[in-house]
């Protein structure tokens, strides 16, 4: 009601309360520093200016989980890694989305042997997977709108679910 | 999946000093997340407050397996394994590995090939140490540098992507030459690197070599000397900025570089700044070489035409028999390599590169052990940061330049 | 073969009753298990070969005796030149002793073989697995250790793959 008043004659803007929070969640969504491998590389060519991640709200990469929405696991995650991506993943705090950049963290990539895990989903939650080895930024940029498609239609009743 | 590991110090106790067990010294877990280790490295670190009493670190958190997978693959098919080693040097990953393979089966390379792998080895260099500046001044709080070196570094990967499809993970090199003739494009691509980048090189020395700042945290830090250096196995920038004259382009020429015509520069303080020296210079010495191998591009194939370990091309499987013979044992078998062993080493960006591989007479390489610079280099960190602080060891961290993919393999 | 090349590894074949052979123009020499610490001593201190490049096993499964190899690439920077020794190793109960006296990067490399292959070395001051986690049963790199391989999950069998895949829970 009031904020109708204030705006004067700007016409109705009307809004759901999802609409505006997942808005928000998508437009400054901070990665977690998890750059195990060749992934990671493609990862700090993505943040650099030629492709800049930047633009779609990825200004900092925090390195403490405590501060960050979004694990992006770049890289092969290896038997003696996975207990600790675990540990990383629980001192997340909620929400929180994973996205499996790169062949190794999707499937176990080219490596199909005893050292590493067969696809990071073995170890935590994935939201979405990008190929490639290694994806291209702009495949990893890509990855990253997905998500952002995927938050937007998220609906709070299954988070409180989850919950 | 199991719990993790909490490390007591019973386990350690005899590698940590007595103070630590008194509960003196402080126990501090730099660990396998960290913004400053350039990959999943972990450090155990003893500190006396701030100053560092011991350091011991912890790999294989990368382990994958490289050396056992490449035994269950052919010769050909092994050597996509090689690239994700050293993810930075990936196109010299490639060369040590043909140049093995070459070795064992005695396989000659042509001209046109050689100067083609020189030239995209030397590239890969600079791409390496481009990296390797943009990272060290990452940590060390400098951080605009990160993106004017990624930006020189994108122009090395279009050109690696123009002549092989792929940006790093390039597999360009195959046993006998490389995979196929370049584009037309490609001499003006590298004409175009080759003209903007000494101004780059420039303007970035210009921003840190009498810089006070990097003068303050590099000058003197992580001193290494160099029979240390030599007992610890340590090769490549390093070894050269202890005063070693040791680098096995000049010394055990392979590829045709005692025809080019380039300086290794050699320092002998062995601190940080002698390394960042060495690494500046080593990049315009890259350069010259690649002018000189463009220069001299000489016509003819790119491959070798020995059809036992070669496939033959296309357009001669559909006219001669034995073309298509050997095509289709190539693809299905693979070649077989004499029941020998060799070591066979290049000079990367880290260090000395080598692989020893056996064969065993069939198509599947029997051992393939890959010496990594990277896993000596690391092994000496311990001995050159005692006594100085936390934030030296970043420091020294970064200008020792290892790379995790090549340590744990 | 170097002329120097050629006479160290004569000097080697006299003292040591070692075995040398060539193979494309590298030197490779079969010394016992037991001499080998006497061996690289020598040629660290009178032969200048101050580098130790390489150290690795290899496994010759089948065979017991012996069944590894463990090999050592030296170089001397003074002189230019490399030198391959071979350790032969029994199968049951493998132990060498240690070079960790003669060369730094000893220590990490025989760690790594303890790991990967199970081969003691006697003497060393930290006989931790250094690539696997610490509690890993068996030695990866030996023949007889399964790769570890996992089916490829095509459209045929994506369903029953699926169903079987140690997918992680919330």
């Amino acid at each position: 009601m009031g904020i109708e008043q204030k705006l004067g004659n700007m016409g109705v803007v009307t809004t759901t309360l999802e609409g505006v929070v997942n808005w928000s969640r998508t437009r400054a969504m901070w990665p977690m520093l998890f750059g195990l491998a060749c992934c990671a590389i493609e990862m700090m060519s993505a943040q650099a200016p030629n492709y800049d991640m930047s633009r779609f709200g990825m200004e900092l990469m925090r390195a403490s989980p405590r501060q960050s929405d979004l694990m992006i696991v770049a890289g092969r995650v290896s038997r003696k890694m996975g207990p600790v991506l675990r540990r990383l993943y629980d001192q997340m705090p909620e929400p929180k989305w994973v996205l499996a950049m790169g062949d190794c963290a999707s499937c176990g990539g080219v490596f199909n042997n005893y050292a590493i895990y067969q696809g990071v989903d073995e170890v935590v939650p994935v939201d979405v997977y990008v190929a490639g080895c290694p994806p291209r930024p702009e495949a990893l940029i890509h990855g990253v709108m997905t998500l952002y498609e995927k938050v937007k239609s998220e609906k709070f009743r299954d988070l409180a679910a989850k919950a | 999946m199991t719990q993790l590991e909490e490390v007591t110090l019973d386990e350690l106790k005899h590698l940590v000093s007595n103070r630590a067990i008194q509960g003196d010294t402080m126990m501090l877990n730099m660990g396998p997340q960290h913004p400053a280790t350039h990959g999943v490295l972990r450090l155990l670190l003893e500190l006396d407050g701030e100053i560092i009493v011991n350091c011991i670190p912890d790999i294989g958190f990368l382990h994958t397996g490289i050396e056992k997978n490449m035994e269950a693959k052919t010769y050909q098919k092994a050597e996509v394994m090689t690239d994700r080693l050293d993810y930075l040097n990936t196109v010299g990953n490639n060369l040590a590995y043909c140049m093995a393979v070459e070795k064992l089966v005695d396989l000659d390379v042509p001209p046109r090939g050689q100067v083609l792998r020189v030239l995209l080895t030397e590239l890969q260099r600079i791409a390496s140490h481009l990296v390797w500046i943009g990272t060290h001044c990452l940590d060390l709080a400098a951080m605009s540098m990160f993106m004017y070196t990624f930006r020189e570094r994108e122009q090395i990967l279009d050109i690696l992507e123009l002549v092989s499809g792929q940006r790093m993970m390039t597999t360009y090199f195959r046993p006998g030459g490389v995979w196929r003739d370049v584009p037309v494009e490609f001499k003006k691509a590298v004409r175009d690197f080759i003209k903007i980048f000494p101004k780059r090189l420039d303007e970035y020395e210009a921003l840190l070599t009498r810089n006070p700042f990097i003068l303050d945290r590099l000058l003197g830090i992580g001193k290494l000397t160099r029979e240390k250096a030599l007992s610890f196995g340590v090769t490549g920038p390093i070894l050269r900025a202890c005063g070693v004259d040791w680098d096995l382009r000049k010394k055990r020429p392979y590829m045709g570089y005692e025809e080019y015509d380039f300086d290794v520069p050699i320092r002998t303080e062995g601190d940080n700044y002698a390394r960042y020296l060495v690494r500046m210079q080593e990049m315009r010495e890259s350069l010259k070489i690649v002018e000189q191998a463009l220069n001299k591009l000489p016509m003819g194939p790119v491959r070798s035409d020995n059809r036992k370990f070669v496939p033959p091309p296309r357009s001669e499987i559909g006219t001669s028999m034995e073309a298509l013979i050997h095509h289709f044992k190539l693809w299905t078998e693979g070649f077989n390599a004499p029941k020998a062993s060799i070591y066979s080493a290049i000079e990367g960006p880290r260090g000395e590169l080598g692989v020893y591989l056996e064969g065993d007479g069939g198509p599947k390489p029997y051992r393939v052990h890959l010496r990594t610079p990277s896993f000596e280099n690391v092994g000496v960190i311990p001995e050159i940061c005692k006594g100085y602080l936390v934030a030296d060891l970043i420091a020294i961290i970064g200008s020792i330049d290892f790379v995790l993919g090549d340590i744990d393999r | 073969m170097d002329n120097k090349l050629e006479q160290i590894v004569q000097a080697l074949q006299e003292k040591f009753k070692a075995q040398g052979e060539e193979f494309r123009g590298e030197a490779h020499v079969l010394v016992g298990a037991g001499q080998i610490v006497e061996v690289l001593t020598w040629l660290r201190d009178q032969q200048n070969f101050e580098l130790l490049s390489a150290m690795t096993a290899v496994d010759y499964c089948p065979q017991e005796e012996p069944r590894f190899h463990v090999v050592y690439q030296l170089t001397s920077v003074a002189n230019n030149l490399s030198l391959m020794l071979r350790i032969p190793v029994n199968g049951d109960k493998p132990e060498v002793p240690t070079a960790t006296g003669v060369f730094g990067n000893a220590i990490w490399r025989e760690r790594e073989i303890w790991d990967m292959f199970g081969v003691r070395f006697a003497g060393h001051p930290d006989p931790r697995r250094i690539l696997m986690p610490p509690d890993w049963e068996g030695h990866p790199l030996r023949k007889d250790y399964p790769l570890g391989y996992e089916e490829p999950q095509f459209t045929f069998n994506f369903e029953e793959i699926d169903l079987r895949k140690p997918y992680a829970k919330e």
